[in-house]
């Protein structure tokens, strides 16, 4: 048992999201001891499920989609939390902690835990247009699947994670693929512009066609299906299928008669706090990090697991500051990256070969380290984490 | 306590040997995590099961 003396713990926890953050907030309350009772809301109708492989290894057909299920159903149930599953919070009254479903469930809570993540943003005209993809959920990785039959033209809008990785595994299945967005080169947000450039090398000489530098106009059409993609620049890209992966925004919608501040995700303090009883964590949460004395979201993994423990351990009277080091990974063609804390413009190498493709990046703004890259050396970039840690630490009082 | 991992999840995040460093490491060449020791003493079993729930793929199990 680790729950503090002195702290009553909540006698009823819902958790609004049933996905890597909400079920690792549930599994992390019952580890430390927690005996009160949990009930998880999930508007889709499947158990949690991982989303990482659902770009890779779901859309390749390496693994069958079961393989993504996050627990067994033996292992969910030893949880001994209720999944109301197939079923959408609509609202959420803050003062007595009740959220409505659109099934029309009243769920009353003393902890509420909102972990709804974010939907994808779309193209104008891109619902129910017959060939047009996105990518967020298991049912949307089968569907693309489905649809990409040999021969096909695809065409990746967006050159973020999302829509390189789709890039990358696409063309490994033999597709003519097409990436374009309105950045120079795949990632240049995420992986600054030196990495940015040597991915845009992989992926030409892996057959990928870049059409970078440019935004997508409009999606082109007949009879209901899309044809293509139209460019600011005029130029036309012809297409049987076209996946969308222009970004997500934080499933806040729910909440906009909350009272709740919400802003780019649901703001919360540095402990992950939106309001007295009410926490965010994943996708969703926007929090103070003191370190870094901002407000953050972040869209990754590692995140969804780390914030949920960090929450599971507020909800039971711990008083401690989330300040996690971002980490996200990409794997595309041979190469896997690995990306630890914040990226900048200014990026020297410091281990490896770039010419090799097998070295690790130093990030750094105005002298201070603030994130490391390894690319193929995932061993030797977690070791130099260190010094992202280290750059993060509070400034020592100096001794009188 | 018995830990399995599944070498083909793992993603080389290395998080599991931020959590404990004496029972997982990974390999030079990959990043592909070694277990140092697949029945860990009582004192880190704590650390393991950390190990085991952040990390990002699900490639470790605990058989306590």
């Amino acid at each position: 048992m680790t729950i503090e003396h002195g702290m009553t713990a909540p006698g009823r926890v819902l958790v609004v999201g049933a996905s890597a953050s909400g079920l690792t907030t549930v599994e992390a309350l019952r580890r430390r001891g927690y005996a009160g009772d949990i009930t998880v809301l999930g508007d889709e109708p499947h158990a949690p499920y991982d989303r990482p492989p659902l770009s890779k290894q779901v859309l390749s057909g390496a693994w069958e989609p079961e393989r993504a299920t996050l627990r067994t159903p033996d292992v969910l149930s030893q949880l001994d939390a209720e999944f109301v599953l197939g079923d959408a919070a609509i609202g959420l009254d803050t003062t007595t902690r009740t959220v409505r479903t659109a099934s029309g469930r009243e769920l009353a809570a003393d902890a509420i835990v909102i972990a709804t993540g974010v939907r994808t943003r779309t193209l104008p005209g891109q619902e129910g247009l017959r060939g047009v993809h996105a990518l967020r959920g298991l049912d949307d990785a089968l569907a693309l699947k489905k649809d990409l039959a040999a021969g096909v033209r695809l065409v990746v809008v967006g050159e973020g994670v999302l829509g390189s990785e789709i890039a990358a595994t696409t063309r490994m299945l033999g597709l003519d693929v097409t990436l374009t967005g309105p950045l120079a080169a795949p990632m240049t947000l995420q992986v600054g512009p030196m990495v940015s450039a040597l991915l845009a090398e992989l992926h030409t000489e892996h057959g990928v066609r870049l059409r970078l530098g440019a935004g997508a106009a409009a999606l082109t059409r007949a009879d209901g299906r899309v044809t293509g993609v139209e460019l600011t620049t005029g130029e036309h890209l012809p297409a049987e299928v076209v996946v969308v992966a222009i970004g997500a925004a934080p499933a806040t919608e729910w909440l906009a008669d909350s009272g709740l501040r919400l802003d780019n995700g649901v703001v919360c303090d540095s402990r992950c706090r939106a309001a007295e009883g009410i926490f965010a964590v994943g996708d969703v949460a926007r929090f103070h990090h003191e370190r870094f004395d901002c407000l953050m979201r972040l869209e990754n993994r590692t995140n969804a697991t780390e914030q949920a423990i960090a929450v599971a351990g507020a909800i039971l009277g711990e008083d401690r500051p989330y300040v996690p080091v971002p980490y996200f990974w990409t794997d595309q063609f041979d190469a896997k990256l690995q990306i630890q804390g914040r990226v900048t413009p200014d990026a020297e190498v410091v281990e490896g070969d770039v010419t090799a493709r097998r070295f690790v990046a130093r990030y750094t703004s105005d002298g201070v380290v603030t994130g490391v890259l390894g690319w193929n050396m995932p061993k030797q970039t977690r070791l130099r984490r260190q010094e992202v840690v280290d750059a993060l630490r509070p400034p020592v009082a100096p001794i009188h | 306590m018995k830990v399995v991992i599944d070498e083909e999840k793992c993603v080389a995040a290395g998080q599991c040997v931020a959590a404990a460093a004496d029972v997982f490491d990974q390999r030079e060449e990959d990043g592909v995590v070694v277990l140092l020791n697949e029945n860990p003493p009582t004192e880190l079993a704590d650390d393991v099961r950390n190990a085991a729930a952040v990390c990002p793929a699900l490639a470790i199990h605990i058989k306590e």
